[in-house]
């Protein structure tokens, strides 16, 4: 199956457009000038013509989430754009790409957005491990002030410092309100409680951009692409044992196959394909079988058990331990655990205990009962599904690949014997930390 | 480099927020960044007074978040990446490699270095990533690794196998 044209990236012949007079030659800007010519509701109504729906991973519908804002007349408070670019779910790595070859896209589709939900304040909340995407940013954001396209509108890019909770959007919300990326109690929603407890709309950096395309060729003809329910073109994030790993916008509903022999150029070295992790860290595993006979788009990987998520296509080639698998998968959820709900927290902790105590041959079978007796205690029971993401990653690689689990308790080690491609993959929570010879920490620090 | 005092680039921070207490990240960033890469005491004392906060609400903000540091750092810091899509790559490998290089242990630091692992850095496609003072490396493997120590010890670097001129 061939790859449609690009939306996202159209216009940059692989290149990147970061001068605005190169993106004002592709015709960028004019989807702005038309929406502004529009009322709120008219831009909704063509958003919601598009069926455009959140690239972060929940794939909310985006027209909706802007017309849950209320009204300026209906609530006394400032309405807030919040545009989450704190891209961190492994395997994810779509929303630096565009930033830093579609900048003006993106802002230009912030700029639409805002004007849906009559909002006057952006905040660009982009992780802090992304540098040159902030500094790219920054200086888009000069070309567009100097041109005078911002209006009455204010955009602050804020830099986050490292945690992946912060792709909450609640906890999101903290973060930038200057606390600790706690995720909050809902409701009240973001549409109607969100930043400075005020109506906030808070979108993904794809879901944005996309925008900006609805707008410029109409709602109905954006439906067009993809396939029924999931509408419009994806960056695919590529990775793992693929000979070309990369971003691959696609129009929804390509063949996960497709995308891994053909565009991914198949499984590098000359192994074959064990397992596919299609959208994330956070989603069911999907076995080479399996793989081969879904398409990317919500319906089919629903149907196949699985999600979309944030469109991360990780392939796992037969080298791959899946024990080992999930030992750094829990580790990663275990040190991003934000602490504030008690299933999660110690949760992640346990099931890492125990999947580390399988891996190391020292399992038993009593312990398989009590991985799967955690992971129950913790899916569904906490107010963020980071832990119930943990949770269900590990156990569809303990539903699919019992044998290998059963392998490690009946060799009492490793059936891999130290060849697999995760073998003591060192997790920073496993990290011990020193200090520099001769320096002490101050008295505040030490405890 | 401005040339405001800290207490004062804090205030234009402090301006572009609706409510003052969100500056409290950017102004440890920049705190961190004018401290030598970390966070000693006494920049949480100068934040907490820009900001009208606590040192120890500060401190609470700081050891949250993974990017700031609570010791001093090496002058170069170098992250690889461990996570699944990098680690099926071989980070493992280019992490030995640089503890063997550096001779250092993953967590360590001198006054010349910093070696740490760290979760997803975003760029799983182009794997191994390897941070150095936050500039990614992207498609790092472990042969590449002498090479790259060389470079940031400002040695020029000779193939292995090169006779000694």
């Amino acid at each position: 199956m061939s790859p449609t044209p690009e939306i996202v990236f159209a216009g940059t012949n692989g290149g990147a457009l970061t001068e605005i007079a190169d993106y004002e030659a592709v015709g960028g800007f004019q989807a702005l000038a038309k929406s502004r010519a529009l009322t709120p509701d008219d831009v909704i109504a063509e958003l919601n013509a598009s069926n455009l729906r959140g690239r972060g991973g929940a794939f909310f519908p985006t027209g909706r989430k802007w017309s849950f804002v209320p009204k300026p007349d209906k609530i006394d408070k400032p309405h807030y754009l919040v545009i989450n670019a704190d891209e961190s779910e492994p395997g994810t790595f779509k929303d630096r790409e565009i930033m830093l070859r579609v900048p003006f896209r993106f802002l230009e589709g912030s700029l639409i957005a805002a004007h849906a939900i009559e909002s006057k304040h952006i905040f660009i909340y982009i992780r802090g491990e992304y540098e040159v995407e902030f500094e790219v940013l920054v200086a888009a954001l000069e070309q567009m002030r100097a041109k005078d396209l911002l209006g009455a509108v204010t955009i602050v890019v804020h830099r986050g410092a490292g945690a992946y909770i912060c792709g909450e959007e609640t906890a999101l919300l903290e973060s930038l309100e200057g606390r600790r990326g706690l995720p909050r109690t809902k409701p009240p929603f973001p549409a109607i409680a969100g930043l400075y407890a005020s109506p906030t709309a808070v979108n993904n950096v794809e879901s944005i951009t996309s925008a900006t395309t609805v707008m410029e060729i109409g709602g109905a003809e954006y439906a067009k692409l993809g396939v029924e329910n999931s509408t419009g073109t994806r960056v695919f994030s590529l990775s793992g044992n693929v000979v070309n790993g990369g971003n691959y916008e696609l129009p929804h509903g390509y063949p996960l196959r497709d995308l891994i022999n053909e565009l991914g150029g198949g499984i590098a070295d000359g192994r074959s394909l064990k397992a596919v992790i299609p959208g994330g860290s956070s989603t069911v595993i999907l076995t080479a079988d399996e793989a081969n006979t879904v398409t990317l788009d919500f319906d089919s990987l629903v149907g196949a058990g699985t999600a979309i998520g944030s469109a991360a296509v990780i392939a796992l080639d037969d080298r791959c331990c899946m024990v080992q698998l999930a030992v750094r998968v829990s580790q990663f959820y275990e040190h991003e655990s934000c602490g504030k709900c008690t299933p999660c927290r110690v949760g992640t902790k346990w099931l890492t205990s125990i999947l580390q105590k399988i891996e190391d041959g020292r399992g038993t079978q009593a312990d398989m009962n009590l991985l799967v007796s955690v992971a129950e205690r913790i899916n569904g029971k906490c107010l963020c599904p980071l832990g119930d993401s943990d949770a269900i990653a590990v156990m569809s690689y303990f539903d699919k690949f019992r044998d290998e689990f059963q392998a490690h308790i009946d060799e009492g080690g490793c059936p891999f014997h130290g060849e697999s491609s995760l073998d003591h993959l060192l997790a920073p929570v496993a990290m011990h930390i020193a200090l520099p010879e001769g320096k002490a920490i101050d008295g505040l620090i030490n405890v | 480099m401005s040339t405001l005092s800290l207490y004062d680039e804090i205030q234009e921070i402090r301006a572009r927020y609706p409510e003052s207490l969100s500056a409290v990240m950017p102004a440890l960033q920049l705190a961190q960044e004018r401290s030598g890469g970390w966070l000693p005491e006494q920049a949480f004392r100068d934040v907490a007074d820009a900001l009208d906060l606590t040192p120890a609400y500060c401190l609470s903000i700081a050891s949250f978040y993974d990017m700031f540091r609570l010791e001093p750092i090496g002058e170069t810091v170098i992250e690889v990446c461990t996570n699944i899509s990098c680690g099926l790559k071989g980070a493992q490998q280019v992490l030995e490699a640089f503890e063997s290089e550096l001779g250092l242990k993953a967590g360590d630091t001198t006054d010349e270095f910093t070696l740490r692992t760290v979760e997803c850095l975003g760029g799983c496609g182009w794997a191994t990533i390897v941070a150095v003072n936050n500039r990614h490396r992207l498609h790092v493997q472990a042969g590449d690794v002498p090479r790259i120590v060389a470079e940031l010890r400002g040695s020029e670097w000779k193939e292995p196998d090169e006779p000694d001129a």
